[in-house]
């Protein structure tokens, strides 16, 4: 198992594979400054979204926690802030200041969007000039923080893709490396087993916690999750109930015993592997894990998902060989040798290992190829 | 060639890794395991989808993983497709 990747960086010790100058606003109708100045400036990468106005407590927490992960993540070399009024938007800056990382503030109030575009434009000019004179350099690959989700799942994926991702869990963590893991609801079934896995009783109590939370937030709209768990894709795909989709869900741990649980987008406190909570569907769950602070996400799936994010590589994962033929070009490990007894879940997990080398030193994966920057940010409940 | 995979010894359920087709006999085994069966295929089976290893009564519970993964909602004999027509999860009510 090679273990040196060349990577970045940054000023507070964290290594980054990627290298972007992030356009971040604070607010929804600050969408068009970013959105001109990505189109005006060559290498900024904004990060647009539909909130941020009138948000207010726990909710505006894990908005500022969100921004302020994202724009701290090591993947981003430096970043810019454009709200409407300055208050949220410093709040945002100083958190991300906190990385010791560049970063800049701007407010469209008072001056208007033309003026504002022409300073962001400068100021990204100037960061872009610097982020690109950056070196890799080589790193071990232990120091990378790496989280896994599973989507379009199916009866392959815990058979298949998902354990060879659980084998790659185990030896990654067996170097010393951090892993993330979350999909609360997606582990109605096999929560026991999760549960009995966490190495304290205090960490265990809290995802027991977060666990039960869920479901009394499906309880209390009136109704199960029968109709959309599984989903419609997940019955095609042969699985059958909940149950089942949950034990094939938590393959992708292999055996590991789990350090701690953390809540939406809260960074990992150590080494090891961590629970966190987050809705199972995809792109808000790699958004929290973006924001946490993984710089590169593990994506089994089975009939096939997708799903990238703007910062993080996400590489897809298939077991199954009529996805891997049928949408090849989403798909970056096909594993389906595997399902014909003609690979063994260590040699998969070789070629998974190989890959995540490959993008670790700069190979896109599909989902970056194919224009994929789904940024979805996790809402609690409605604005004011 | 291998028609389908089993999680663990003791489970109720293979999952068919081709498509499997009526009246064929099918031969599978244990994912890291040794164990082996041959088994008469009674429907159509697409690939992902689960083959009952053994008669299941109504109302017994379903093991896949060596976990309980639903209950039989009918009667599903040995070598029939096992989904969302004959068992049903335990949760959400």
């Amino acid at each position: 198992m090679e273990r040196q990747i060349l990577a970045y960086r940054r000023e507070n010790g964290k290594v980054g594979i990627r290298n972007y100058v992030l356009l971040i606003t604070i607010d929804d109708i600050s969408n068009a400054v970013v959105e001109a100045v990505e189109k005006a400036v060559a290498g900024t990468l904004a990060i647009p979204h539909p909130y941020g106005r009138l948000q207010f407590g726990k909710d505006l927490e894990l908005l500022f926690r969100t921004l302020i992960g994202t724009g701290s993540n090591p993947n981003v070399a430096a970043a810019i802030v454009v709200g409407i009024e300055p208050k949220w938007t410093t709040i945002v800056a100083e958190g991300i200041a906190k990385a010791n990382k560049p970063v800049e503030a701007f407010w469209v109030e008072g001056s208007g969007q033309i003026k504002t575009i022409e300073r962001v434009m400068r100021t990204a000019v100037k960061m872009v000039e610097d982020a690109t004179n950056l070196r890799r350099e080589p790193v071990d690959i232990s120091e990378l923080l790496i989280s896994l989700k599973c989507g379009e799942s199916d009866t392959t994926s815990g058979l298949g893709a998902n354990k060879v991702v659980g084998r790659f869990t185990e030896r990654f963590l067996s170097i010393g490396g951090t892993v993330l893991f979350g999909e609360t609801t997606e582990l109605t079934g096999a929560e026991h087993i999760v549960a009995s896995r966490f190495k304290d009783e205090r960490e265990r109590e809290k995802f027991l916690k977060f666990f039960e939370e869920y479901q009394q937030l499906v309880k209390s709209q009136g109704v199960d999750l029968l109709g959309s768990q599984p989903t419609e894709g997940n019955i095609a795909g042969g699985l059958s109930t909940i149950e089942e989709k949950a034990l094939g869900n938590i393959q992708k741990i292999g055996n590991a015993m789990i350090d701690g649980a953390l809540d939406y987008a809260e960074p990992p406190k150590g080494k090891g592997l961590y629970f966190m909570n987050t809705s199972s569907a995809a792109a808000e769950a790699v958004t929290l894990f973006a924001a946490a602070g993984a710089v590169i996400h593990l994506f089994p799936t089975g009939q096939g998902n997708p799903i990238g994010n703007p910062i993080l590589p996400v590489v897809k994962i298939t077991a199954n060989p009529k996805t891997a033929a049928n949408m090849s070009e989403h798909i970056d490990v096909d594993v389906s040798a595997v399902l014909r007894g003609e690979m063994n879940l260590d040699q998969a997990a070789d070629m998974l290992w190989k890959r995540v080398v490959e993008t670790a030193n700069g190979r896109m994966v599909k989902a970056e190829i194919l224009n994929h920057k789904e940024f979805v940010l996790t809402k609690l409940y409605p604005s004011a | 060639m291998l028609g389908f995979l089993v999680h663990k010894d003791g489970d109720d359920v293979g999952v068919a890794v081709v498509d499997l087709k009526k009246g064929e006999t099918a031969r599978g085994r244990t994912l890291e395991g040794n164990t082996e069966y041959e088994i008469q295929v009674q429907q159509d089976i697409p690939l992902g989808h689960k083959i009952a290893l053994r008669d299941i009564e109504q109302g017994e519970k379903v093991k896949e993983y060596g976990e309980i993964i639903g209950v039989a909602t009918k009667k599903i004999m040995k070598g029939e497709h096992v989904h969302v027509h004959n068992i049903r999860t335990l949760r959400w009510g």
